[in-house]
Parts: C-alpha cells; sequence; structure tokens
C-alpha cells in the first residue's frame, strides 16, 4: 500500500481548505522558480526518466510527448492544452484536482509550458462542471495576485493561463477534438497527422495532456524520476487517482500505487464487493470503453496498463465499475451502446450509422428478441467499426460489446431462449438468480 | 448522435440583446484569445445568452451571439445544436439533468428516473407551474457519488428517490438546499466518515516544504 508521504494529491477530499495559502503548505509552490532555473533539457529529461505514463486513458509516455515540441520557437508561438473534458464514464478523478488541489495544476502547467516554450496554456474543462471550473478560476486570479503566474511573475518566464470549457460533448476529450471546439467549431475530430506538436491549436505547434499528467509533473521534479520510477511495476510506475464506483461498500477516488492488485484496492478503500467478494459478477476497469472483465479473471488482476491487457480489457483512467451478481449484465453494456451513439459526432459513417445499429441490436437482445445467429454478426459489425474511423470513438463502442460477447455469451444465449419460450409484448422480466 | 432542432416559432422571443453587463463580459471572454480568433469564445457567449434568456437558446440569441464575433449565422447554429448542454427548448425554472448512463444506472437511476416522472411528468415537458422539467442525460462525471443529477448548475449526488423528491419540494418552496453529496459525505471520500488514505497529520503541517531539497543538496 502507499504511504500518505507518497501521496501527490494530499487534498483530493477537500476536507483542507483549496486556496494557495494552504496550497503552499501541502507543498504546492515550492522552489517552482528553482526547478525552472534547472533548463527546459533537464525538465524534459527527468519526465522522461520518471517514466509517467500520460494519465488521460491511452498511456503515452509524457516526457516524450513533450520531448516532441519543436525545440526553437519560431513565429507560430507555442500552446499548452490542458484535456479537462473528462466525460468518460466512471472517470471522476480531474474533478476532485480541479476543485481541491488546482494549485498543483496550475504549477505543473507553467512548468510544462516552460519546458515546452509556450507562454499561455488553455485548459478545457467539460461544460457541466460548473462548480470545478469557478474553484480552478479562483485559484487562477489567486495565482495570479501572488504574481506566480501573468505576463510579469517571480519567476521570470511570461506565462498566461486561461480557463475554456465546453457544453456537453464527450468527443471533446479526444485532442484533435478538443482543439477544434476550443477554436469555437464543432467537436469534430481532425485526421493525423499533421500532430498537434506541429499543426495544433491555431495551427500553431501544441501539447495536449491529461489535468492529472500535467498536475504531477511539480511533485515528480521535486522528489525526482527515481522516486516516481519506484512506485509500482516497470513500465506502470507512479501513482494514479482510481476511481472505484458501483456495487461497493464505499464507492470514492483514491490515489494508490500502480500496480495494486483489484482485490486490496477494493478491500482497503472501497469497502468490499456487495454481498462479499463471491457476488462479484465483474467489472469494467477504465472508463466505458474498456471490454468487461469476468469475476474468475479479478481474482489476480493488477491495475495497471499491462496487467489489464492481460485480462483482455484495458486500463483506460482507471475508474472502476465494480458489479454484483444482481446487474442485468446486457442491459448494462446496451446502456453503454447508447451512450456511445449518443455521442458520436456523426463526421465518420462507421461510427455514425454503426454506433446506433449496434445499439439497436443489443438492446433487442437485452430482452432476448433476437436470434442466436445475430450474436456473431454483431461481433462481426463491431469488427467492421473498429479501426475504421478518424478517432477512436468507433473503437470505443465496439469494445464493450464485444468484451460481453466474449465473455457473457451464455448470458446472451439464455436470454433468447427465455425470450422464444415465452414471448411477450413486454421485455421479460428475469429471474433474480 | 441526437437529432436536435429549434424551438417552433411560437415559442420563440422576438428580440435578444445582451445585458450592458454580459456584453462587458463578453468582451473579456473575447479578449482570452489571441487577435482574430474570437470565435473560440463561441461556447462561453452562447453559455451566458443562455443563462439571460432563462435557460435556454433562442434563434435570436443565437444570432446575437454570431453578430458580436464576426460569424456566420449557420456556424453559431451548428455550435448550438452540436453541444448537447445548450438547450434549444423552454425549460423549467429548475432544470433537473439525470445522469442514466451505466455507472449510475446500476446504482440506481431507473429509479430516479420513475420519481421524476411520477413528480415532474414526461421527459422534456415543463411542469404545469413551470417550476420543473427533467432529461436524462449521459455521464455527468460523478461516478463515485452515484447516482446524481444536476440541477441548473449545480450536482446533487448520493441520491434515493425520497431525497430527491424531498429536494424538488425544498427547491419549489424556496427552502435553501445543499448542492453535493446528499448522504453524509463531503465529497468523494470513502462513506461512514473513516479515510482510509491521507491521514497523516504531517502532510498539513508545512513540514513538506522544502523537505525535498535535500536531494539536490547531495549531488552538489
Amino acid at each position: 500500500m502507499l504511504s500518505d508521504k507518497d501521496r501527490i494529491f494530499t487534498n483530493v477530499y477537500g476536507l483542507q481548505p483549496a486556496s494557495l495559502q494552504a496550497a503552499q503548505r501541502r507543498g504546492a509552490w515550492d522552489g517552482t522558480k528553482f526547478l525552472l532555473e534547472m533548463g527546459r533539457d533537464w525538465i524534459i529529461d527527468e519526465m522522461k526518466k520518471s517514466n509517467l505514463r500520460g494519465r488521460g486513458g491511452a498511456g503515452f509516455p509524457t516526457g516524450l510527448k513533450w520531448s516532441f515540441m519543436p525545440k526553437q520557437t519560431g513565429d507560430r508561438p507555442h500552446y499548452l492544452v490542458i484535456n479537462g473534458d473528462e466525460s468518460e464514464p466512471g472517470t471522476c478523478k480531474d474533478r476532485e484536482i480541479l476543485r481541491h488541489d488546482p494549485h498543483l495544476l496550475i504549477e505543473g502547467a507553467m512548468i510544462a509550458s516552460f519546458a515546452m516554450g509556450a507562454h499561455a496554456a488553455y485548459i478545457y474543462i467539460r461544460g457541466e462542471f460548473i462548480a470545478e471550473r469557478e474553484a480552478l478560476q479562483r485559484a487562477v486570479d489567486e495565482a495570479y495576485a501572488a504574481r506566480l503566474i501573468g505576463p510579469d511573475n517571480t519567476h521570470g518566464y511570461p506565462f498566461d493561463f486561461y480557463v475554456h470549457h465546453g457544453a456537453g460533448a464527450y468527443i471533446c476529450g479526444e485532442e484533435t477534438a478538443l482543439l477544434e471546439s476550443l477554436e469555437g467549431k464543432k467537436g469534430m475530430p481532425r485526421l493525423k497527422p499533421p500532430f498537434p506538436a506541429n499543426m495544433g491549436l491555431y495551427g500553431c505547434p501544441t501539447t495536449v495532456n491529461n489535468v492529472e499528467s500535467i498536475a504531477v509533473a511539480g511533485t515528480i521534479l521535486r522528489r525526482g524520476a527515481d522516486w516516481f520510477n519506484g512506485i509500482g511495476r516497470p513500465n506502470n510506475v507512479g501513482t494514479k487517482l482510481f476511481g472505484i464506483s458501483g456495487h461497493v461498500g464505499t464507492p470514492c477516488v483514491v490515489e494508490e500505487s500502480m500496480g495494486i492488485p483489484f482485490r486490496e484496492l477494493i478491500e482497503r478503500h472501497g469497502g468490499g464487493v456487495r454481498g462479499g467478494w463471491d457476488n462479484l459478477l465483474g467489472i469494467i476497469p477504465g472508463g466505458a470503453s474498456c471490454p468487461i472483465i469476468p469475476a474468475h479473471l479479478c481474482d489476480d488482476l493488477i491495475m495497471d496498463f499491462d496487467g489489464c491487457r492481460a485480462a483482455t480489457s484495458s486500463f483506460g483512467t482507471a475508474g472502476v465499475l465494480v458489479m454484483d451478481k444482481s446487474t442485468d449484465v446486457i442491459r448494462a453494456i446496451a446502456r453503454l451502446s447508447y451512450f456511445f451513439k449518443h455521442e458520436s459526432c456523426g463526421q465518420c459513417t462507421p461510427c455514425r450509422e454503426g454506433t446506433g445499429w449496434m445499439w439497436r441490436v443489443i438492446n433487442r437482445m437485452a430482452e432476448g428478441r433476437a436470434q442466436k445467429r445475430e450474436i456473431d454478426m454483431l461481433l462481426d459489425v463491431t469488427k467492421q467499426i473498429e479501426g475504421h474511423t478518424i478517432c477512436a470513438l468507433g473503437d470505443a463502442a465496439a469494445w464493450p460489446i464485444q468484451g460481453l460477447i466474449r465473455h457473457f455469451r451464455p448470458e446472451i444465449e439464455k436470454r433468447i431462449d427465455q425470450y422464444a419460450a415465452n414471448p411477450h409484448i413486454d421485455p421479460v422480466p428475469v429471474a433474480a438468480e | 448522435m441526437s437529432v436536435r432542432r429549434l424551438a417552433p416559432p411560437e415559442v420563440q422571443p422576438a428580440e435578444f440583446v445582451f445585458t450592458p453587463e454580459n456584453a462587458a463580459w463578453a468582451s473579456q471572454q473575447i479578449a482570452k484569445y489571441p487577435e482574430g480568433r474570437q470565435a473560440s469564445a463561441v461556447i462561453p457567449l452562447l453559455w451566458r445568452a443562455q443563462a439571460q434568456a432563462g435557460g435556454w437558446l433562442p434563434q435570436r440569441a443565437i444570432e446575437h451571439v454570431a453578430g458580436i464575433l464576426g460569424m456566420n449565422y449557420i456556424r453559431v447554429l451548428e455550435i448550438a445544436t452540436f453541444y448537447t448542454m445548450f438547450a434549444l427548448e423552454p425549460v423549467g425554472r429548475f432544470f433537473v439533468q439525470l445522469c442514466g448512463t451505466t455507472h449510475c444506472m446500476v446504482c440506481g437511476a431507473h429509479d430516479l428516473r420513475e420519481a421524476l416522472r411520477g413528480f415532474v411528468g414526461p421527459e422534456r415537458t415543463v411542469s404545469a407551474d413551470g417550476n420543473f422539467s427533467w432529461l436524462e442525460v449521459e455521464c455527468l462525471g460523478a461516478c463515485c457519488n452515484a447516482p446524481m443529477v444536476q440541477i441548473n448548475d449545480d450536482y446533487y449526488e448520493d441520491l434515493t428517490p425520497e431525497i430527491l423528491i424531498n429536494l424538488l419540494k425544498d427547491l419549489a418552496a424556496g427552502r435553501p438546499v445543499k448542492p453535493g453529496p446528499q448522504q453524509g459525505r463531503h465529497a468523494a471520500e470513502p462513506a461512514g466518515g473513516k479515510l482510509t488514505s491521507l491521514t497523516d497529520p504531517s502532510l498539513y503541517d508545512g513540514s513538506v516544504v522544502g523537505a525535498w531539497r535535500a536531494r539536490f543538496a547531495q549531488k552538489d
């Protein structure tokens, strides 16, 4: 278990004030000038050595991403854009940073901008987070007033931090869609290349990072790459904010080391599975797009990128949904399908048409009103959507259904049999087993 | 995708202009973006227009914002119909957005939906007294406090149908309500008041400040 001294977000529950003074007592903005004086190359090198992988879901190494920015600033300014469009179902970690530890984020943004030669950072917060946006804006105003940031600040590096917000579109969490939205357009993802490091916001070199990736930067630089690298397993290092939701005793957000066994995470922090460990049906480990992991694979599940991949799922953002045996798993996945249908931006045909098609079929299957051969057809269609769209939303819509069919096919067949034996206009009531 | 259209002409107001305060606020927002990039401010401006128009976005407001930003009307209309937080039809004084995605669903969002149907009426319909309307929306990002709703600007979390209905009654009667978790939690900590982490008091007494510098002193 991670000791309290190794936790980065020491105010994740908001039990302490979020003000600048209190944040400084907790170690934020401590020696920032000293870190900046160590130089750009040292910062990027240290971030690379820390092996921090991006916390937004894909797990791309953050230091490497920073190093993609042009070394010299040409006639186009550089930008840092922070992705606070936290809309992945199951993910509610950035919200706690924004409202309770905003100064770690602003400090991290200053350091990251310095390392990339950017003088302005924009943060894009999802529209629904109104209180969180106001909390962050308060912190930004405090930092300007204390001359920690601004055109003429005590760190000697001109830096502006702007708070921007969306208006309810999941797709804007995709980095190029976010840039489109920030430019005042519909949030439709762009083709890559060109990558944002060349042509990003307003056609200028841009790096887009998750809130958590940026907010940990200051602490990593202070305590050293070796400290961060020493937590967790190789290739999956550091600390991570986990979200535990669903059928557990005490749902919560908690910072833990990467590579914590799933069972320990749930029993230590989540208060255990409702009705006991044997009552577990399955989990969705890191947001809606991660395929479901059935209970028998959860016994030895390690919660990190490689551990979840070994269980044929993905780690995503580490917002775990726990489902006990009372859950109607087909309906649960059908609801996710509706989510993706609702949030598809409509740009690519396989996704625009496919998400709706998959939702209609899986919805029939949840009632049992389907043919067994349609299960294979549905699986085939998910394979045709996956990988054939500009952004990953098509993949994200396909994976939960693939996971369901992979692990719960007998459940779907049973439902179809039940319906065939007792055709009824209303959905068949499912026996509580 | 969801099909979203403007409200019918008979409910559209004849005119919309920003109040002087909102107009000043709009100029401030536009100044956040580089020269010639004022279109970036379109979402914040539409948002403010929606607030001024009583929680929904009439056609005249969309035209007004397009005029301020020097954008074509169609570009702003695209934005207004693409982003689902812009309500294109009138809403109640208290607009309840119920999170219905899987994480809230397995925690009981269905029961909240039935409660809303019973108390307010059908979805997307303003109640007779004009106080309420409700809408099932996708994940609102408070999964560790499920099930939850957003009423106007505020999140109300850890709900049961009884708590939700009492909340709505309090709102309608003008009694004060407390946003956030409704069952004794402060935020997203484990329920019951017993923390499983962050219990070390030395994190908060200032002793962490400067402690890391030893690492650099050794190197020199």
